[in-house]
């Protein structure tokens, strides 16, 4: 005889009664594993689609206001492009895109367009320094937009972008060459631009290497060339006058732009709160909304476990007395209903994950309107939660269990 | 071996304190075999249970071995009770979903044995009370004079050196009553101090002296059988 052996007699021997109570904390249990599944991946999915409106942080010239940038006309407020090493060889967290920007406004046959300089990605991953910061256009791990590979797959992008051309993120230009130049929708049209057009711009001849669709922003206004070549054309020397920046929105709140601006106390660190905010607030009320939910429910498994628990002991209050005069201390007693709780809540735990992961992959695409996928980490959670609940229901009927008066109890008869 | 020095015993109940035992005073002796009886009520199992490190008087002191038993901690009243006592139950007590063997392991898992030692052990005693090829049947599979040998294989489990046993026939039929009487009757003969509350005549008429509780009070120390 174990201890673990009569606890497992007895479980056995009233196996209806513990029905109620294990499909009480397995239920709670299931139902929290999988609305915190769903809106795990729906909270991804969401803020992968904010990050698509584009950079939620900017950097700019002292001077500069949100207005210069957007209405593209900065006029003399630069700033050094070394600040994008700053940013990048720094050890800031939630830095997820970065996009150095020079714009200078051109004519073209009398019209005003707007010359905007940009790096494409091959210069970010030309420089040493850069690539050590574990790529700048990657989704860091962590960060609001992460989205497993085989999840993003089946939302339709990559791990590093999409196929829309509408956000910030798939702006990001793999390469452009020194003569080459991407032309914005409205001056496609405006001056029949197709690729491979030609195109002069200050007397030097570029030709159009792609046409991008049209966004309903200034960017349709403009034509994009190699930042390095805007600055020769301008003879602006190595400086530019605006970053935009993709923050991971947690780390927005987390102190990302107070370390911005320590960085670059030359430069003006703007959030672009409306999308940042609504990102944030997107992810707090999900995290809101489970923790309600949580509550309640653990709460209704809670008070079976001690419903249960209480007649359990109240059933079986001759053999506690019997146990007792035996010679079984009051600890043993508290041993024998805890190891009880241990197993109630272990197996609840263990049952809710399974069910609840089950019922999250396979209704979460009906439900979230996401594809969802197992998180093993919440079978720790989950089986810790289920333990802890069923342990704390238990305490009140453990101490009344261990409290019995064996003499009272014989004397009954 | 047990002796009780002036114990009373009130009860509070709703409709006013109940006097169970009235300033009782009772020496056993090592080895001896004590009856007491009394009517229904008297205070029999009360005075057992305190004799047993159960009920704690309300005034005056039970000594075993030399201790008094109430001024123990609980943990060293419960190895009393563990290893010195064995409480022979009118209705046997026994764990329903737990098998004959295992009901006699209980006492041995609470010693400490591994359970390979409780199983030996359990499996001597059982065998020793002719329940030798009923180890695995639960007590709603067994006769009440089978409960009662299982019982009594488990008081004996921890070999106690004092047996306090309440009304140990009131269950039991007459041929099962004596083999009862036979088994308190041999552990006597081994050295065993035996103390038997009944309302049985014929019963206690087979101990080596007889009390009488009457409202709480021994007052008529019967003589030597």
């Amino acid at each position: 005889m174990t201890t673990l052996r009569l606890v497992l007699k007895e479980l056995h021997e009233r196996k209806s009664q513990l029905l109620t109570s294990f499909v009480a904390i397995a239920l709670g249990i299931t139902v929290i594993v999988a609305v915190r599944t769903m809106s795990h991946f729906s909270e991804k999915a969401v803020a992968q689609e904010l990050d698509n409106l584009g950079a939620n942080v900017l950097i700019l010239p002292k001077g500069a206001t949100v207005s210069n940038y957007y209405s593209a006309d900065f006029g003399e407020y630069v700033m050094p492009e070394s600040y994008v090493d700053d940013v990048t060889t720094s050890r800031l967290k939630g830095v997820d895109n970065l996009s150095p920007k020079l714009t200078e406004a051109i004519s073209l046959d009398g019209q005003r367009v707007y010359l905007t300089g940009i790096l494409p990605k091959n210069e970010f991953k030309s420089k040493p320094a850069w690539q050590a910061t574990d790529g700048i256009f990657a989704r860091p791990e962590g960060c609001g937009t992460v989205v497993p590979g085989a999840l993003a797959k089946a939302l339709g992008g990559s791990a590093q972008g999409g196929n829309s051309a509408t956000g910030s993120r798939q702006a990001v230009v793999e390469e452009l060459g020194g003569t080459e130049v991407m032309a914005g929708s409205d001056v496609a049209n405006r001056f029949a631009l197709k690729v491979g057009s030609a195109l002069p711009i200050k007397g030097e001849r570029f030709t159009v290497k792609s046409v991008l669709p049209s966004t309903g922003t200034v960017d349709d206004t403009r034509v994009f060339a190699h930042l390095h070549t805007v600055q020769r054309l301008f003879r602006r020397g190595r400086v530019v006058n605006a970053i935009e920046m993709i923050g991971c929105c947690k780390e927005i709140s987390k102190g990302l732009i107070d370390g911005l601006n320590r960085l670059l106390p030359e430069a003006k660190v703007v959030t672009i709160k409306q999308i940042a905010q609504t990102q944030l607030n997107t992810n707090t009320m999900m995290e809101r909304f489970s923790l309600i939910f949580l509550v309640i429910i653990l709460l209704v498994g809670a008070v079976s476990i001690a419903n249960y628990m209480l007649a359990n002991v109240y059933e079986r209050r001759k053999e506690i007395g019997t146990l007792l005069a035996l010679g079984a201390t009051r600890r043993c007693v508290s041993r024998i209903f805890l190891l009880k709780a241990t197993l109630l809540g272990v197996a609840g735990g263990l049952a809710g994950y399974g069910v609840g992961t089950v019922l999250a992959v396979g209704l979460g695409p009906r439900i979230a309107g996401v594809p969802v996928l197992p998180l093993p980490s919440l079978a720790g959670w989950a089986v810790l939660l289920a333990l802890v609940v069923s342990v704390l229901a238990s305490a009140l009927p453990v101490a009344k269990a261990a409290r019995l008066d064996p003499a009272e109890i014989l004397r009954e008869g | 071996m047990v002796r009780a020095e002036n114990v009373t015993k009130r009860y509070q109940r709703r409709e006013g304190p109940v006097l169970a035992l009235d300033d009782v005073s009772l020496e056993v002796a090592r080895g001896e075999f004590v009856s007491i009886m009394g009517p229904s009520g008297c205070g029999k199992s009360t005075l057992l249970l305190t004799l047993g490190c159960l009920i704690r008087p309300s005034e005056g002191k039970v000594w075993l071995n030399g201790r008094s038993v109430y001024d123990l901690n609980h943990k060293e009243a419960a190895a009393l009770r563990l290893n010195t006592i064995g409480f022979v139950f009118q209705t046997f007590n026994l764990v329903p979903y737990l098998t004959a063997l295992e009901n006699v392991q209980i006492p041995l898992y609470l010693s400490g044995l591994s359970p390979t030692q409780q199983r030996e052990r359990a499996l001597h005693l059982l065998d020793k009370v002719g329940l030798g090829d009923r180890l695995s049947h639960k007590p709603s599979e067994l006769s009440v004079g089978q409960q009662q040998r299982v019982a009594l294989a488990r008081t004996l489990a921890n070999e106690p050196r004092l047996i306090l046993a309440d009304e140990p026939t009131g269950n039991l039929d007459p041929a099962l009553a004596e083999e009862m009487l036979d088994h308190l009757q041999e552990l006597h003969r081994e050295g065993v101090t035996v103390v038997m509350a009944t309302h049985d005549p014929r019963l206690a008429a087979h101990a080596q002296r007889r009390l009488r509780l009457v409202g709480g009070r021994v007052n008529v120390p019967s003589a030597s059988a």
